[in-house]
């Protein structure tokens, strides 16, 4: 028989049972659906977090105290395990691959001013920050050069320390105490939002360092060295000077370990994917469940057709029609009221996915990929769970099937 | 050789056993059966006697135990399902007592399903010749009608067109006016009968003596075997008898 014809044939005997082929479908329809709405969800969540990292700034590279490989490896006594200033200042003037560099030296405040009182993170940086961080004010400025040689007591406030010490947005011009110290505001940081983590990155105060150090924490040591340079590509040689420098800053022998890391964002970033990676396929395997129980309806319902049509098929074999053309027949039925049901199901499931991430304000991406994986395992569920009827059907006995009531 | 190739089918020594556990049931005992083309033959006999077993076995729906079966030269006994189908598809039309029908498929579509099985691999214009079958039948006009928008003798002439449209050697046909009423019976045996002057050979099951009293020649199977095989000494025409119906009918009206 012809492709034509058999798919005609099909087609027929499918709309011959219009509520049966419907509810039938109903169950490829919801697998499929859940399937692409799963896909989705990890996938915008995927998206979501790799736009957060692109946001913590453009091509950063951070450098942090401590070695990164420690497993069992001892230090050595009085090994110089902390950032200074000064490794910050040597990274500016010799690094010939970095844009920019910014010491970052951390502190916990109690700030008071404005409406009332704020507990929150006080961060000393360099005017270089801005720029590595690509964190641009919303009002006012953020502190000049100057202000970092002449050791101002100046603060830039993140978006929601503004909001909650002056919900009248006048923050720019005012004056705040950080530990008693009055410092004067002279910018507010356009809205960042929260981290992959969680953690709202607005809610911060940036300083010079050199206040910081001066008035507030007085210490030398520093929590991280922020660095960026002009291109992407330049990461990976970057990462090499930066580690160079440090060494000849931190005087390391060729035998000592470093003790300190350098991280790009890409290896924050890949760790993050990772994890999400795995729930999208854990997803989507759980959503493949309903796919499978779909299927088994299929094979249900083309069971209880090859009893009912028995006749039918007597009827075919009576007038030349071999074992092989029932076969077909039934395969092609079944593959095509699991296909119909995957096509449907992708629309159900791409509108759900633009309804979820509207309703629940999450994210999620349209997986051009898991489209046509459904399509394809739908028809694949056909064949599957469509053989074995299909299958007894080729081998009835034409005697038998035409004399069944 | 050439009474060989007049043959359309020639069966000798015909036996089939069918084995229930211990029991054995021997339906056929040795049949030997020789259908010359452009026969119409008529086969008789009780239920239990035989002739459905020997009426599968001649339309390759089923293989004896022994003997051998050539239909028009071909040894059909041996060979295997699929070769089964492709000779039902070629050589055979089948017409049954209950129609069997595809339901919710035009008229059209059910003639043309035989030649939608062939695998000769001919190009044919499938819907023409099956149009053409329904003409002969005389049914051209409804060829878009559904089996259920049919009378019982217009669903048969349906089946016969399906079983002429292929141009088989033979049709088989099995109790053909069982469910019909007296005139369209005749209607149908009118048009067999028509067929057959045609030149196409017919073996048709019956158990009603008026009707065999149509074919040229009358089997009697009994017991699985047959026990007569005899020309019909005076053949009588159904369309003459359906003339004669139709008067007393309008007669009876009348009156």
């Amino acid at each position: 028989m012809r492709a034509s014809v058999l798919v005609k044939v099909a087609a027929q005997s499918i709309l011959k049972n219009k509520m049966r082929t419907l509810l039938t479908m109903l169950g490829i329809v919801i697998g499929v659906g859940a399937v692409i709405i799963m896909v989705a969800i990890g996938q915008g969540a995927q998206l979501q977090i790799e736009r957060q990292i692109a946001n913590l700034g453009t091509n950063m590279l951070v450098v942090t105290p401590g070695a990164a490989r420690q497993g069992g490896v001892s230090q050595g006594a009085g090994s110089f395990n902390r950032l200074t200033i000064a490794d910050a200042e040597k990274l500016q003037r010799e690094g010939t691959l970095l844009s920019a560099v910014s010491p970052v030296v951390f502190t916990r405040v109690q700030v008071i001013g404005g409406a009332g009182n704020w507990r929150t993170e006080v961060q000393g940086v360099s005017t270089s920050y801005q720029l590595i961080r690509d964190w641009n004010p919303s009002e006012g400025s953020f502190f000049a050069e100057s202000d970092l040689q002449g050791r101002r007591k100046v603060a830039v406030l993140g978006a929601t320390v503004a909001e909650n010490l002056f919900p009248d947005g006048d923050a720019v011009g005012q004056s705040v105490q950080l530990r008693n110290v009055p410092f004067t505001v002279v910018g507010v940081l356009e809205r960042k939002g929260q981290t992959a983590t969680g953690t709202d990155q607005d809610d911060v105060i940036l300083i010079p360092y050199t206040t910081m150090q001066t008035r507030l924490a007085g210490r030398s040591f520093i929590g991280q060295i922020l660095a960026s340079t002009s291109s992407p590509g330049d990461i990976p040689a970057a990462q090499e000077e930066i580690r160079a420098i440090m060494r000849e800053s931190h005087r390391l022998g060729p035998a000592d370990l470093d003790d300190f890391t350098v991280r790009n964002q890409n290896e924050i970033a890949e760790a993050a994917k990772g994890a999400t990676e795995v729930m999208t396929a854990l997803l989507a395997a759980i959503a493949s469940v309903s796919l499978v129980v779909g299927g088994i309806g299929i094979m249900n319902i083309m069971l209880v057709s090859v009893t009912e049509r028995t006749r039918e098929i007597g009827i075919r074999m009576a007038i030349g029609a071999r074992g092989s053309d029932v076969l077909t027949q039934f395969l092609v039925e079944s593959v095509v009221m699991s296909l119909a049901g995957g096509i449907i199901g992708i629309g159900v499931g791409l509108g759900g996915a633009t309804l979820i991430g509207k309703i629940a304000g999450w994210s999620t991406a349209l997986p051009i990929g898991a489209v046509f994986l459904a399509v394809g395992f739908s028809a694949a569920v056909g064949i599957f769970f469509g053989f074995y009827p299909a299958r007894k059907a080729a081998r009835l006995d034409p005697i038998q099937a035409l004399r069944y009531e | 050789m050439t009474t060989n190739e007049q043959d359309v089918i020639r069966v000798e020594g015909l036996t089939k056993v069918y084995s229930s556990g211990r029991n054995e049931v021997r339906a056929l005992r040795g049949v030997d059966l020789r259908v010359k083309r452009g026969e119409m033959i008529a086969v008789m006999g009780t239920s239990g006697s035989g002739k459905s077993t020997l009426m599968n076995i001649l339309g390759c729906l089923d293989s004896p135990t022994s003997g051998s079966y050539e239909l028009e030269g071909v040894r059909v006994d041996g060979l295997s399902r699929n070769e089964l189908a492709d000779l039902r598809n070629r050589k055979l039309g089948f017409v049954f007592q209950g129609f069997n029908l595809l339901a919710r498929t035009s008229a059209l579509d059910n003639v043309e399903l035989p030649l939608l099985y062939d695998r000769s691999g001919k190009k044919r214009d499938t819907r023409a010749m099956a149009r053409e079958a329904l003409r002969r039948v005389g049914l051209a006009e409804r060829e878009d009608h559904h089996p259920s928008e049919l009378s019982g003798g217009q669903q048969q002439r349906v089946a016969i067109a399906r079983a002429l449209v292929t141009e088989p050697a033979l049709i088989l046909a099995d109790e053909p006016t069982g469910n019909l009423d007296t005139r369209t019976s005749l209607e149908i045996m009118a048009l067999f009968q028509e067929l057959n002057d045609a030149g196409i050979t017919i073996l048709l099951v019956t158990h009603e003596p008026d009707i065999a009293q149509y074919a040229k020649r009358i089997i009697v199977v009994r017991d699985g075997r047959i026990i007569r095989d005899e020309p019909v000494a005076n053949r009588r025409r159904a369309a003459d008898d359906l003339r004669d119906f139709r008067e007393d009918a309008e007669t009876e009206v009348a009156a």
